[in-house]
This record gives structure tokens, sequence and C-alpha cells, in this order.
């Protein structure tokens, strides 16, 4: 029997017994992020198409969302700091090195270029809106000629977004758990997902719903791939990763993952949606949300569970 | 220069008084602290082995929490030495989150705080507020760079291990076997 002790008594505050750092805010803002990431690519990917006549929810509606999930997700995060004061402190220095630096600047550049997105396309939704301000309209002329160019920044931009949100976790390797590159795929195929969903959700044209239907079906199946993928690669991993597989596999998240996640939020709105595209009618209010309450628990539980995983020495 | 510290486990006893002496030193806040002590006990009676370890931040080499601040407040300094700028840090968690060894924790005033190896001592020369009053001696600090400092001696002549070296740190904490 061999069993480690703190004898001296040692109690930090949110790190012992075992970390407790992050709460509710961080993964709220990982879920928001990853469905801005998600509208935005799918707004900037049909334009770039040319098609947003035919997906004019995906182009034009959805991204009205975008900055009010953006400003809730900032939010979230500066609710986060400890040391609120100094938040300024990011926008100082860009450190590559760490995921955190780089995330605070891509929110930095993509809120704004949400915005500006949903400013030029005012006139065409709303017939009779006037920006009240001469500069504001020169402006928007000037944006909407050069759209493209702003989509392509807006694509760029939304990647980095979704991917980010999980190489954020992925970046840590002293919690076994997060410390996996499957991660950040995994968070980018789930914020395109849950994109889709909210898209599907506002979409009032029968072929742009199936169309993201069926981009939410494979992302879903990419999904499960990555999860059954990182399960594999935990269990042939080290010990503490092993460890930290088993906390789903018979552990103290088990219930909630499979049942939350993969079975509430992966397998039964892509049954839903098999149907839908089969021809039966199914209440898209159901699969959407379905799918954004899946990837909110996703998470949720990666979040907390990962604080749960570590070494042991 | 990279200062480092050595711990002697055959020697050490466990009376916490390098955690007393480096809170008081350092001001820190009552119900944290920078430092601690483990004890490990393996077997069952009557083959039993004890170990006792004092343990702090590992200034590591390749330090995980210098790599994830997004602001640069967490930096090395001095002779490696690991610090965080309090008037730099925002308080985000990303350091603690990224320790192996749990070794720093969130200050009440909101920045994130840690061990120092006592810098502002170590600058006028003397040895970090636990080694100085370490009952012991069990405690060694000092330069490896140095071949003829005492901690180089002492890792040339005994046995050591470092804790978790697999998760990539370059710890700087020598736990004398």
């Amino acid at each position: 029997m061999r069993e480690e002790l703190i004898v001296s008594g040692r109690m930090n505050p949110m790190v012992d017994p075992t970390l407790h750092i992050w709460h509710w805010q961080i993964p709220l803002y990982l879920f928001v992020g990853g469905v801005a990431a998600g509208i935005l690519f799918f707004a900037a990917l049909y334009y770039i198409m040319g098609r947003e006549k035919e997906y004019p929810a995906a182009v034009k509606w959805a991204p009205f969302l975008t900055p009010f999930l953006l400003v809730v997700g900032l939010g979230a995060l500066f609710l986060d700091l400890n040391h609120k004061a100094y938040f300024w402190q990011l926008y100082l220095t860009l450190r590559l090195e760490s995921p955190m630096s780089w995330g605070a600047w891509t929110l930095m550049v993509i809120t704004p270029l949400s915005v500006i997105w949903i400013a030029t396309w005012m006139k065409e939704l709303k017939p009779g809106w006037n920006w009240r301000f001469a500069f504001l309209n020169r402006w928007e002329t000037w944006f909407i000629r050069y759209r493209t160019a702003l989509a392509w920044v807006m694509l760029i931009s939304a990647v980095i977004l979704g991917v980010y949100t999980g190489i954020l976790l992925s970046a840590f390797n002293a919690r076994p758990l997060w410390n996996t590159s499957i991660l950040g795929p995994l968070f980018l195929a789930s914020s395109f997902s849950t994109g889709a969903a909210v898209i599907m959700l506002m979409s009032k044209n029968h072929s742009e719903r199936i169309l993201f239907s069926r981009i939410d079906l494979m992302m879903i199946g990419i999904e499960l791939f990555l999860i059954i993928h990182m399960f594999m690669g935990f269990l042939a991993s080290t010990q503490v990763q092993i460890d930290a597989a088993h906390m789903f596999l018979g552990g103290p998240y088990t219930e909630v993952f499979w049942i939350f996640v993969v079975i509430l939020g992966l397998l039964l709105p892509a049954a839903l949606e098999i149907l839908e595209l089969l021809g039966y009618k199914i209440p898209i209010l159901i699969t959407a949300s379905l799918v954004l309450i899946g990837g909110l628990f996703l998470r949720f539980i990666m979040v907390y569970a990962g604080q749960a995983s570590r070494y042991l020495y | 220069m990279r200062f480092a510290m050595a711990i002697d486990t055959k020697k050490c006893v466990g009376c916490a008084d390098c955690v007393v002496a480096c809170q008081t030193e350092n001001e820190v806040p009552i119900g944290y602290c920078r430092e601690w002590i483990v004890e490990v006990n393996d077997g069952t009676y009557p083959q039993l082995e004890m170990e006792i370890r004092s343990e702090r931040c590992n200034h590591c080499t390749n330090s995980p929490c210098v790599r994830c601040c997004p602001t640069g407040a967490s930096h090395y300094d001095y002779g490696g030495i690991v610090l965080v700028t309090p008037h730099k840090c925002i308080g985000c968690g990303a350091c603690i989150s990224s320790c192996p060894y749990d070794a720093r924790y969130p200050h009440p005033k909101g920045y994130v705080d840690k061990c120092t190896f006592c810098i502002h001592r170590v600058k006028e020369g003397l040895s970090p507020a636990c080694v100085a009053v370490c009952p012991t001696k069990c405690l060694y600090f000092g330069d490896t760079d140095d071949p003829r400092s005492e901690i180089s001696q002492v890792l040339k002549r005994r046995k050591f291990k470092r804790l978790i070296p697999e998760a990539g740190t370059d710890p700087n904490l020598y736990f004398l076997i």
C-alpha cells in the first residue's frame, strides 16, 4: 500500500484538494465562442461561394447572433479573471506560445468583424434602414465593396477561434485529460455542428435546412470518430492518461458524458437528422436543441474533468 | 547561473518549519502556502517505508506556466527563478492549470502567487527563508552551474530524483534519496 499525504495542511483555495480554478465561465465561453465561430465560418464560406441568395439564414440572419454570443463569451472570460482591473495587459503583448494570448487577439479581431459583417447586410434585410451619420454610410459602401476580403478574414479567424477553444486546453500538459491534440479538431467539429444547428433553427427555407442537416450529420460523424480516437489514444498512452480515460469509462464522469454528450448530444440528433433526410417530418427545434445542449455539456465536462485529472507522484 | 534546491529526504523530519518560515518571510496570506510537506508511506506493517519531502515551486527550466502566460507576467528572472509580476498578471489561471506540481495559487488580491526562492534574500547573498531555518539542515540551495557550489557537490555525491520529469518541465528541485 502506498499513500501520499500533504501533511503540512496545504489547502490553497481553488487548488486543493483538486484543482478547481475554472468554473462555469470558461466552458460557457468555449461554447458560445464555438457557436459564433461555426456561424461566422458558414456565413463567410457560403458568401465566398456566392450562395448568399440560396442560404440567407447562414450568410445574413444567423450572424446577427454572433456579436451577442461573442460579447457574452468575453463577459464570461472577464468574470473568470481574478485580477480584473489588469485585463488590458492581455492587449499589450502577443505571446505566440500562449494559446490564451492569441485567443484573446483572435476575439479582438473577430468581434468587430462580426459587427461589420451584419452592418453590411442591414439595408438589405431591413429596407429603409438609415445609418444616421454620413461617415457610417461611407464606411458601409466601402465594406460592401470589399465584402469578399472581409469574408476571407472572417473565415480564417473563425477557424482559429474554433480550434483555439480546444488548443487552449490541450496546451496544458499538467492535466492529462486535456493534453491531447484531438481536442482542437474535436472542439472545432463541435463548433461547426452547433453553428449549423443555430442556422437550421433560424432558416425558413427547406433546401437550406436540408443542407445544414447534412453538414451537421457529417460533423457529428467526425465528432464521434474523434471521441473514439481520443479514448483509444488515452488507453494506449501513459498511466496518467489511462487514468484520465477511466474517468469516463467507469469513473465519475461516465454517465454524464455518455448520456448527455454521446447519446443525447450526438447519436440522437444524428438519428433524427437521418430520418429527416429520409423525408420524415422532424421538428427542427428538437434536433437543434439536442445538438446545442450536447455541445454545452461537452465543454463543461471537459473543463471540469480535466481539472480533476492530474499527475500523481 | 541556475538556481536550484536539493532536499535531503533522509534528513527531513517533516516539522514544517520551512512552511511557516516562508509564510512569515513572504507575508503569505492566512490559509495559503507557497510550500508544503508531503509524507509518503509505502508498504504494509511491518515492512514500511517512509519518505518526507519539503516541496515548493520547481522553478522549471522549461516552465509550462511561463509558456502559458498570456501577458508575460510569469517570467524567468535572476538565475532562472520563475516569478510573477503582480501588475502584469490578469489572474486568468492558465499558469495554475499548467503546473503539474500545483505550486501556484490565486492570491486574495487577485494575482497569482508562488514560491520566489526568496529572490529578495538571494540577491543579497542570503539563502531562502526555508533553507535558513531548517533545523536538520536538509535543504541545500545554490547555483548548479557552479561546480564548486555546495548543491553541485551534494548532487555529485548523492543519488537523487526529480518529481514528474516526464511532464517535460525540467524541474530544479532535487530530492536526495
